[in-house]
């Protein structure tokens, strides 16, 4: 007993002088479901910083809705780092003056260092024989997504859909929008969130799909079995992108630009990568990509800024006030 | 009333003061800032975001489920109120800490527990929906939740006005010939009456910016099952703090317009209530009404 209140008050000293050791202080603000990643990744960045420079990191988190966060940023938040879900939400800050206009540039792959697909999940055995997102639409087929115009997981579902129906023969945008209006009947509900439709799908029994992150996938079989569901991965779908920065307002002033920078890029380290398929996002890494083969089968995906001209215009074409989900809803 | 009134304890001055600035920085800064930002708009602009399709859909669900959730309540409210105060049972502390229980749980809470009782599967759903009446993920839905999260209000606001009551009230209406019905209808009720509505008002406002529980068992449909909360996150999520603010200022002038004439209404009822007779008095006149 002594031993162990002995150890414990040397681990809290040890934690304590570690605290006050630290030279410099990170805020990284990113969003909701990232902290099993960041949480591994923050000692692994820590680790080689020290031995590469004998300098002590500490790395503070804050996580919450992507949007949401941006605007505490926006609003004085001082945050080093952005790890965000969503592409505008990075954009916001730039028109902000608060990240680089050419974000996107100061890190490979789109300063995403890691992506994630769109995929079906089944009921065991896919009783609905549900392939491809034509499947969805049949009269009777019910589908369980977040809400697509207040949601990332829902507008991206949305706009998978829509290139999809774009890349049918004789697609165009109004093809796409008609797609649209008939897989939108068939959802009884729009869940408040990611998690929420999981619940939904899988504990409320509702609906015959879910449609969400690859990533989700495994958080699934966790809680509640593999035997339980199956994966669809669908003809056409979105790699979803993961983007980060730095902010330079506050990297300037706190005079943590070096170190900053550093943290993000060892995202795209061997290590950095390989905790990234660890928790289930796919590496850019072709190689870790390979080796983890089995929990990321090939897919045909599409890029938003391929089909759509960039996360921003996707945003304003579809899914402000008006945009094309508002005009499904207004024909009825 | 004299120039000057003499009182026991001192103190008028510093707590008006007090109460002026605690109110200003509680409530006054805050909204006045919310008017600020929305004047930024024109008074068209902000009408056009208050009347479109989809606004005026939400207004009508939100408002609709918060009337009818407050009705519910100041109905059955007033009965469980009735029994704990007139009533000693077994387990009845035990009912009376289950009252508040609404008001300390996490709002998304509720909503998740009552949006899994109510599914197709779940503990009640798979008992309703067989017969044709779906509560979770429609506008049913958010009349249940708002229903669970608004009860503490009327049931609290009426428990000390019932104790005021003495049952020798009730025993003079009877021994002087009232019925039953008239005892309550003619002495018991009037005298209620303003508590109770000040309950209702209460839960209908709280009721009306409900968001946590609503949002998943709503079903969340435009058009259909959208609350006006959900659309003012939507317009954060576009960014557009403006149309945000503009929504909820129209949404707050509307419920401070209701709650003036409930309060009104309530001030006129208990006003005309005190004036007009005490309860013994009252008491005797049902009778005498009969005879």
């Amino acid at each position: 007993m002594k031993k162990i209140s002995k150890s414990l008050s040397a681990l809290l000293l040890g934690l304590v002088a570690g605290a006050a050791l630290a030279d410099v202080t990170l805020l990284n603000a990113s969003y909701d479901v990232a902290r099993d990643v960041y949480k591994d990744f923050n000692p692994l960045f820590q680790k080689h910083w020290k031995a590469k420079t004998g300098e002590t990191v500490e790395i503070k988190q804050s996580h919450g809705g992507s949007t949401k966060q941006v605007r505490a940023v926006a609003d004085g938040l001082e945050a080093d780092v952005v790890t965000m879900n969503q592409a505008n939400d990075i954009e916001f800050l730039a028109d902000k003056g608060l990240v680089t206009k050419d974000w996107t540039k100061k890190f490979p792959n789109n300063a995403s260092p890691y992506t994630s697909a769109m995929v079906f999940i089944v009921r065991k055995g896919n009783p609905k024989g549900i392939k491809d997102w034509n499947d969805l639409v049949a009269p009777g087929t019910q589908i369980i997504i977040p809400h697509p115009k207040n949601t990332g997981n829902g507008r991206n579902t949305y706009l998978s859909a829509w290139a999809w129906a774009l890349k049918q023969p004789g697609g165009n945008d109004q093809m796409a929008q008609e797609f649209l209006g008939k897989l939108l009947k068939n959802a009884p509900l729009f869940a408040a969130g990611g998690r929420d439709a999981t619940t939904t799908f899988m504990q409320r029994r509702m609906g015959d799909v879910l449609i969400t992150f690859e990533s989700e996938a495994e958080m699934i079989a966790k809680e509640f079995g593999k035997g339980e569901f199956e994966v669809v991965y669908p003809s056409l779908t979105m790699q979803t992108e993961f983007p980060v920065a730095v902010v330079e307002k506050v990297v300037d002033k706190k005079g943590t630009r070096t170190q900053a920078q550093a943290y993000l890029e060892y995202l795209w380290s061997k290590e950095g990568q390989e905790n990234a398929a660890q928790n289930y996002l796919r590496p850019r890494d072709a190689e870790l990509l390979k080796k983890y083969s089995a929990s990321f089968p090939a897919v045909k995906t599409f890029t938003v800024d391929e089909v759509f001209g960039g996360a921003s215009k996707a945003f304003a074409t579809h899914f402000k006030d008006g945009g094309t989900f508002d005009q499904i809803y207004a024909q009825k | 009333m004299p120039a000057k009134s003499h009182r026991v304890l001192p103190g008028f001055g510093l707590a008006l003061g007090y109460t002026l600035v605690y109110l200003s920085l509680l409530i006054l800064l805050p909204l006045g800032g919310m008017i600020l930002k929305t004047a930024e708009l024109g008074f068209g602009q902000i009408m056009d975001i208050a009347l479109g399709e989809r606004s005026l859909a939400a207004f009508r669900v939100t408002f609709g489920a918060s009337l009818l959730a407050a009705m519910i309540n100041a109905f059955f409210g007033l009965i469980v109120a009735w029994i704990l105060v007139r009533y000693s049972f077994p387990g009845k502390r035990f009912i009376d800490a289950l009252v508040d229980l609404p008001f300390a749980l996490p709002t998304a809470v509720a909503g998740i527990t009552l949006a899994t009782l109510y599914a197709g599967n779940g503990w009640l759903g798979r008992w309703i929906e067989p017969l044709g009446f779906k509560v979770a993920y429609t506008p049913w839905g958010i009349v249940v939740a708002l229903t669970f999260v608004t009860l503490p209000f009327v049931v609290r606001t009426l428990q000390p006005v019932i104790e005021d009551i003495e049952t020798e009230v009730e025993e003079a209406a009877a021994s002087l010939g009232a019925s039953r019905w008239q005892t309550f209808a003619r002495v018991v009720f009037p005298a209620l009456f303003p508590a109770l509505l000040t309950g209702f008002a209460l839960a209908f406002a709280r009721a009306i910016g409900e968001f946590g529980s609503v949002i998943f068992i709503a079903g969340n449909i435009p058009l259909v099952s959208e609350i006006l909360p959900l659309l003012i996150i939507s317009k954060l999520e576009q960014y557009d703090v403006l149309g945000a603010t503009a929504l909820a200022t129209v949404m707050l002038a509307i419920s401070f317009v209701l709650l003036l004439s409930i309060n009104l209404l309530q001030w006129w009822t208990a006003n005309r209530h005190r004036n007009r007779e005490p309860l013994e008095a009252a008491a005797g006149k049902a009778a005498a009404g009969l005879q």
